[in-house]
């Protein structure tokens, strides 16, 4: 679906954010960009949203350049318009695309279904948890259908059990609808229990260090899988041996 | 402390000034022409108060126009400003010289330039005004989230697009902390105005009064009128505070 060739980010201050980045994306794919803070994983993520261009190499699309609202993207915040009600900040990719409230109607209802806030329609971001809110914004990533989900550390600032709850839930969301998603981490634990592939990445410059395929079966106490613990501790032997690098 | 002290204490200590001032003034005898007591000061505001009453209208009139004229003025600066680098190079460094410059020392020329004496008090007090609306603004409209504007360009907002939906939303409260200060600096700005226009001016306003007053060695009268210009103050202070409040409440409240 995607292929990153060669691809390199300089900054203008100089700094080398992304070297040679090289991988493949493919249809359905779950993939995890993980590694420490400052590897470009958030960099490599922007260049495949179109958000920034690559000094170097190449991000080759196989059914042509996404149009508007194609790509769904997720930040590390919830960034909802205080503003607005939930429901008007999913409908946001829309408006944006001059479709009319009305006919939108039942879009708008679908995404805030998918993540289990149909009640919360009318609320404020104000009167939402930080959980809450983060289900908002991914709603508002996937009301416009997009074929790629692009998600930037979403649950890197809520609390353990919310964090696990959403992982669970993006998890099956994936499964349900087979959606080609791209997840930046530092956790390996996050890493090994939502992604297919990993791709492990070092930092200074930023590179992509190994591509992991993740092969755990499908069990209802994932997270206490042996072959999921074993990966785990896989992924975290590896970071461990690009620190010390 | 807690809350009700907290509303108490500058009432009592106050009170407890004017209790001093007064024991002082009658103590040591002092002459009304050189400092009125509190007593002496309210008996002069009952006893001109239609006058004065007029004084205060006729001056917040200046300064709630002043005050209007600043909020559209700096709100259409600031967007230009936002809008192009070009415009933000040819209009902040103005901004700041009109800022800078003391309005005593331009009121003269305006109250020259401007033949109606009305007129002449709203453009000097929108000078000392507006500065504040419109820095305010333009941070307001500057400091957008990355990631929103980020959003829009994914889902291919157009320029009008994120401006209505995002940039000028976003920048509101930035405006409203601006009009606050804008409000007690309209005051000022009219004030200043009405002083340096003396008779020439409106020849009505509350600084037209302490002149007059002052003129006339009618002190306590002269100070009815301070006291009448600290409690304007003190009310577009707080009315406009009120008013930010409320918006933001009603926006952002669930």
């Amino acid at each position: 679906m995607i292929e990153v060739s060669g691809v390199s980010k300089r900054f203008p201050n100089g700094t080398l954010a992304l070297e040679a980045a090289s991988t493949e994306i493919g249809q359905g794919d779950f993939v995890a960009l993980l590694g420490p803070s400052g590897c470009g994983k958030s960099t490599l993520l922007r260049l495949i949203a179109g958000l920034d261009k690559p000094s170097e190499g190449k991000i080759i699309w196989a059914d042509g350049e996404p149009r508007p609202g194609e790509i769904g993207f997720v930040f590390q915040d919830s960034t909802l318009m205080p503003w607005a009600s939930a429901e008007e900040n999913v409908f946001l990719p829309l408006k944006l695309r001059r479709k009319s409230r009305a006919e939108t109607k039942a879009e708008v209802q679908a995404a805030l279904q998918q993540v289990g806030l149909s009640d919360f329609a009318k609320a404020k971001p104000a009167a939402l948890s930080g959980g809450m809110k983060m289900r908002v914004s991914i709603a508002r990533a996937l009301v416009s259908q997009p074929k790629l989900l692009l998600m930037d550390e979403p649950f890197g600032a809520l609390d353990e059990f919310t964090r696990q709850r959403l992982q669970e839930d993006l998890r099956s969301l994936w499964r349900r609808s087979g959606k080609t998603i791209i997840f930046v981490t530092h956790s390996t634990y996050e890493a090994a229990y939502l992604a297919t592939r990993v791709l492990v990445m070092s930092a200074r410059p930023g590179r992509i260090s190994t591509t992991i395929d993740c092969n755990i079966a499908e069990s209802a106490d994932r997270r206490t899988a042996p072959d999921y613990i074993a990966l785990v501790k896989r992924l975290s032997d590896m970071l461990r041996r690009e620190f010390k690098a | 402390m807690n809350k009700t002290a907290e509303r108490v204490m500058p009432i009592v200590f106050g009170l407890a000034g004017l209790a001093f001032w007064q024991a002082a003034v009658w103590e040591l005898q002092v002459p009304a022409y050189v400092l009125p007591g509190p007593v002496a000061i309210v008996r002069a505001y009952f006893a001109d108060y239609s006058t004065l009453n007029a004084a205060l209208l006729s001056t917040l009139t200046v300064t709630f126009a002043a005050l209007l004229v600043s909020a559209a003025l700096g709100v259409a600066l600031a967007l230009a400003m936002a809008a192009s680098d070009l415009a933000r190079a040819a209009i902040q460094p103005w901004a700041v010289i009109l800022q800078v410059t003391p309005v005593v020392a331009i009121a003269p020329l305006i109250i020259i330039w401007v033949n109606q004496p009305f007129l002449a008090l709203v453009v000097c007090a929108t000078i000392v005004a507006f500065f504040p609306v419109l820095s305010n603004t333009a941070a307001g409209l500057k400091a957008t989230p990355q990631e929103l504007l980020d959003l829009f360009r994914l889902n291919g907002a157009t320029r009008m697009q994120t401006l209505l939906l995002l940039r000028l939303p976003a920048a509101l409260p930035f405006f409203l902390a601006g009009l606050r200060i804008s409000g007690t600096l309209a005051l000022v700005g009219a004030v200043v105005a009405e002083f340096v226009a003396g008779s020439g001016g409106f020849a009505s306003g509350l600084a037209y009064r302490i002149l007059e007053a002052g003129y006339r060695l009618q002190i306590p009268r002269m100070f009815a009128a301070l006291v009448l210009l600290g409690m304007a103050g003190i009310a577009i202070y707080a009315a406009l505070g009120l008013f930010s409040h409320l918006m933001l409440r009603r926006r952002d409240a669930a």
